[in-house]
């Protein structure tokens, strides 16, 4: 503050409003301020490092175990037909629970400690905050697992040379790309879930449960009769769904190609609607 | 400047907070001072738009909070000391509130140094101890150096110390030419900061007065008189036209500030006295008389005994 300040007649701005002049520059903010501070959020916990650090470990770790064991165990032949890349379905289905985990701790761990409160003070407009941490999110979440994906994909690939055939550029795509989109909506969706929740360990609940419980359903679904629900829900549960990206789903009709996407993308957006209308509207 | 007009919150039948209108203005400490659970945080909550009034309005400088687009460079606020996560160091808490308000980078180490909390600054802050947290939460208010200034119990689990630098802070920000609200059950704490003084009860206006008012209306002082003639005393202080009131205790109040007509008439009359004393009704029991019909958590008579700040008097003020 400068030393030989005259003493003005203070007058605000506003005009009737007299009081401090601070001599801090006003900004008006706009989303690019609360997403730098959502990024400053996410890398200064540890929870972060932890979950990505568990996601990359079983992804990688489970991809690479995958690959070593197919390389040994078959002869050339067997395999022709498969594509190398559906051997990282394993890992990224198991990863996924990391991910959720941090989409809802990214929102819901705030309503724990209370951090929400000075959020909201920090920034008013409540969709301004759920839609900076959603990009945040969404981007940390996507190139991580596209690097972990593309890594554990190349690799794979390398190793059953020969063994199994050589994926098209389509095939390239949907596993790396279109797998990390995948995920990254569904810790989006986990995100999303937080904020209605307001509660970690329920909401990770909740999503770990709409990821297994469709299929763990199905499986107890022996009446004849309902036959289809039991098709439906083995079809459009998130692992099959997810499975689909490396084309060996468990069944020949249901999502295919790049469907799950769509869907997933058509549940998140209603899902954000809904966050947000309730976010307006409840109190903080 | 805060202006509250008919602010009302009700959760379902019960209502926190009941047709509020009352205005901080800058330059001046504005004591809160309400019993626990009068709804004094529900009224912060409510300035700073972090709850919706189910009736009235709040303005800022004549704005809404959510119109505000760099709210923390003007309205700072410590809502409480655990509004923090814990997993975060207090550098990178700041900084995350500043980078949402656009204020400078620099800011962060200078509020630290502030509150004094520079050397712990790259500590995670579920380290931190209550006064620290409080801390923390004040240089969080301070960072947009902003013209209003909200405090929600500053003084809550500190030392002398910081409760001495609380109290200097808010005199000198509030000379500066900023509105300073701070809200406090504590009578005592309020009489030594603030200028003006906002009370409520139940969620309802109680007083609205400065603290010079205040005092001088609510200091009341009384003469305490104890004697084995007890009867006798009381006659010949009746007859010489002196209202006394009868304690539990067995001893006499005489009201006004007069210990020498009620020596002399007792010497005049040879009774013995055991106590003759002055003495002076404290603002905390002033403060209990005005909020005893609206205490919302009474203790009962047979539970321990309350703590001392509360308790001198709970017999008089109830």
């Amino acid at each position: 503050m400068s030393t030989h300040q005259p003493p003005l007649p203070q007058a605000a701005p506003g005009g009737s409003y007299p009081g401090y002049i601070s001599p801090i520059p006003v900004v008006r903010t706009h989303l690019g301020h609360a997403i730098a501070s959502e990024w400053t959020k996410i890398r200064s916990v540890r929870s972060t490092m932890w979950t990505l650090g568990v996601f990359v470990l079983l992804v990688v770790g489970i991809g690479l175990l995958a690959g070593a064991l197919v390389s040994n165990s078959s002869s050339s032949g067997d395999l022709s037909g498969a594509s190398a890349l559906s051997l990282g379905f394993f890992g990224l289905l198991l990863g996924s629970m990391c991910i959720i985990t941090l989409g809802v701790l990214t929102t819901a761990s705030e309503y724990g400690t209370g951090m929400i409160r000075t959020t909201m003070v920090a920034c008013p407009s409540r969709a301004r905050v759920l839609v900076a941490k959603a990009i945040v999110f969404f981007s940390v979440a996507f190139v991580i697992t596209l690097a972990a994906s593309a890594f554990v994909a190349m690799t794979q690939v390398s190793m059953l040379d020969g063994v199994t055939r050589t994926p098209t550029s389509g095939e390239w795509l949907k596993g790396t790309v279109g797998v990390s989109l995948y995920i990254a909506l569904l810790g989006l969706l986990s995100l999303i879930i937080g904020s209605v929740i307001r509660h970690s360990a329920g909401a990770v609940t909740i999503m770990i449960g709409a990821v297994l419980a469709p299929l763990v359903i199905a499986l107890f679904m022996f009446s004849s009769s309902l036959e289809k629900v039991r098709t439906a829900l083995f079809e459009y549960s998130i692992p099959n769904q997810l499975s689909v990206f490396y084309s060996n789903s468990l069944g020949d009709s249901g999502p295919s190609g790049w469907d799950p996407l769509w869907i997933i993308l058509g549940v998140t957006a209603v899902a954000f609607a809904g966050a947000y209308a309730l976010l307006e509207k409840r109190d903080v | 400047m805060i202006e509250l007009a008919g602010l009302t919150k009700r959760y379902g039948d019960k209502t926190a907070v009941d047709d509020l209108t009352f205005t901080v203005r800058p330059g001046i400490v504005t004591g809160f001072l309400g019993p626990n659970g009068a709804g004094k945080s529900t009224t912060m909550r409510m300035i700073l738009g972090l709850d919706h009034p189910t009736a009235g309005r709040v303005r800022i400088d004549g704005k809404r909070y959510e119109q505000l687009k760099d709210p923390l460079t003007y309205i700072g606020a410590l809502l409480d000391a655990k509004a923090v996560h814990g997993g975060r160091s207090a550098f990178n808490h700041l900084l995350c509130l500043a980078q949402s308000n656009g204020i400078p980078r620099a800011r962060v180490a200078e509020v630290l140094d502030t509150v004094g909390l520079t050397a712990v600054a790259r500590k995670k802050a579920k380290g931190f101890s209550l006064g620290m947290g409080q801390r923390l939460g004040i240089a969080g208010a301070l960072l947009g150096d902003p013209r209003i200034l909200m405090f929600d119990e500053p003084v809550n689990g500190l030392d002398p110390e910081g409760i001495h630098w609380i109290r200097t802070l808010m005199k000198t920000l509030a000379a500066q030419g900023r509105t300073v609200f701070v809200s406090s059950h504590l009578m005592s704490e309020m009489a030594l900061t603030a200028d003006h003084l906002v009370v409520i009860g139940q969620g309802r206006l109680l007083a609205d007065t400065s603290m010079a008012d205040f005092i001088r209306t609510n200091s009341r002082s009384y003469v305490r008189v104890r004697s084995p003639q007890r009867e006798r005393l009381l006659d010949v202080l009746h007859g010489a036209g002196i209202t006394v009131v009868e304690t539990g205790t067995g001893a006499l109040e005489a009201e006004g500030g007069k210990a020498e007509p009620i020596g002399e008439l007792a010497a005049q009359n040879g009774i013995v006295l055991h106590e003759l004393s002055i003495q002076q009704a404290s603002l905390e029991e002033a403060f209990m008389q005005l909020t005893a019909e609206s205490v919302e958590y009474h203790a009962h008579t047979d539970s321990p005994p309350v703590p001392q700040a509360w308790g001198t008097g709970w017999d008089k003020g109830a």
